[in-house]
């Protein structure tokens, strides 16, 4: 990888001041995709930007009906919490599903969602169940926060500290791994709430998006069967050597049935 | 060049590394603990696992700078002297090793998933070896392995 210059952040200040005076500065979280990035110098930073260490960033906790997690709480504390599997039983199933144990060890929700790959999980998540991101500077609902492939909301110096998810009244995610890294080919996250009914669908678009004529049928029934004759249009799919727009599409229909099937 | 300061296997070691340095690359140029392997270098085959303040991570996605002050365990501070772990025993008992490349990353996963889960079973042992390969697929005796050596530290705990 190309060299750059190494700090460790001391307070959320410190660390947004950096990465604004720096020219090529960039954060880094669990670094599970931006070590392997830098790697095959697909970036080349000026400045890395290190967030471990910031005790504020890390935690789960219970604030009346929703669970805020700190961006830097890492894949596994979410999987094993009892606080997560009892009010979000789906977001711990989710956060269990990520990569491999050695990646859980290290990657962070905040890290996932900043980086808004097009086949991470966390982001149906956040989405389905309708969360608020939490920056140093404001709070950016969950349908404000993910722009595109690779891009979000978050304007230079910002950085996500929390992420506050209701409780729904159900929800689950089910997904298709790659067979070989794990990420989404397609994955999609139910989530049945008082007020209606949100399809999150990742890994099968450039960037997470609501499956609307589904959230529509299931908010009238919430069963596999109201989203049967559903098809998810393939214009504007992925294709890739793993899937094509028209089998991703396909996907979408199992995926959410079996995530409805699964919530119960 | 930024100095770091770690303990490994229990002992501090100090070495001035560049920042885009990684862990791998100081525990076995730096500091010639050449027993934790490098086999795909891209974060997926887990012959580099290491455990870094407990917690079994890839050493070829972390930077020797973001583990200053860290307490390292490599494959080299499993064994007790030459008296070899329970899970090294059990390796070698059920012949847990062809080539034996990804043993040590193997090792160090097993012991990761003996801290969550004591007594795991064969499926759950095979889900958890989803970041390690083995390339000469010898993953039976690799999971047999590791179901004995889980029983044999149950067993040798007080």
């Amino acid at each position: 990888m190309y060299n750059f210059e190494y700090h460790k952040a001391k307070t959320i200040a410190d660390a947004s001041a950096m990465i604004t005076q720096k020219s090529e500065a960039k954060l880094v979280a669990g670094g599970m995709t931006l070590i392997p990035t830098l790697k095959l110098r697909l970036a080349k930073p000026s400045d890395l930007v290190d967030l471990n260490g910031l005790p504020e960033l890390k935690g789960i906790k219970r604030e009346g009906s929703a669970v805020v997690i700190g961006a830097m709480t890492r894949h596994v504390e979410v999987a094993e919490s009892a606080e997560v599997q009892k009010a979000i039983p789906a977001l711990a199933h989710l956060a269990s599903h990520i990569g491999d144990p050695a990646v859980r060890n290290r990657g962070t929700l905040g890290g996932s969602i900043s980086n808004n790959d097009p086949v991470a999980d966390y982001p149906a998540a956040v989405v389905a169940l309708n969360a608020t991101v939490i920056t140093n500077k404001r709070k950016i609902a969950a349908d404000a926060f993910f722009k595109g492939m690779f891009e979000t909301a978050l304007e230079p110096g910002e950085i996500v500290t929390a992420v506050s998810f209701p409780m729904p009244e159900k929800a689950a995610y089910m997904k298709f791994p790659n067979p070989a890294s794990r990420y989404a080919i397609v994955g999609v996250f139910v989530a049945k709430h008082k007020d209606g009914v949100r399809v999150a669908v990742t890994g099968a678009g450039p960037c997470v998006f609501r499956q609307k004529d589904m959230e529509a049928a299931l908010a009238k029934n919430f069963s596999a069967d109201a989203i049967k004759s559903i098809a998810q249009k393939q214009d504007g799919l992925n294709g890739d050597i793993h899937a094509s727009p028209e089998y991703r599409a396909h996907l979408v229909g199992v995926m959410a049935r079996r995530a409805v099937a699964a919530a119960g | 060049m930024p100095n770091v300061t770690m303990t490994v296997n229990g002992k501090k070691m100090s070495g001035n590394v560049e920042p885009r340095t990684l862990l791998v690359q100081f525990l076995r140029e730096t500091l010639g603990l050449t027993g934790t392997h490098v086999g795909c270098d891209t974060s997926q085959c887990g012959c580099c696992v290491v455990h870094v303040n407990g917690d079994g991570i890839k050493s070829c996605t972390i930077l020797a700078v973001q583990c200053d002050g860290a307490d390292v365990k490599t494959i080299e501070g499993v064994a007790n002297g030459d008296e070899l772990h329970p899970m090294q025993a059990a390796f070698r008992e059920h012949h847990g090793l062809q080539c034996g490349y990804c043993t040590p990353g193997m090792v160090m996963s097993a012991l990761d998933l003996v801290k969550h889960n004591k007594n795991p079973s064969e499926p759950q042992i095979r889900e958890w070896l989803e970041g390690n390969l083995c390339r000469c697929t010898g993953y039976h005796n690799i999971v047999k392995a590791i179901k004995a050596g889980a029983e044999a530290m149950a067993k040798a705990r007080p």
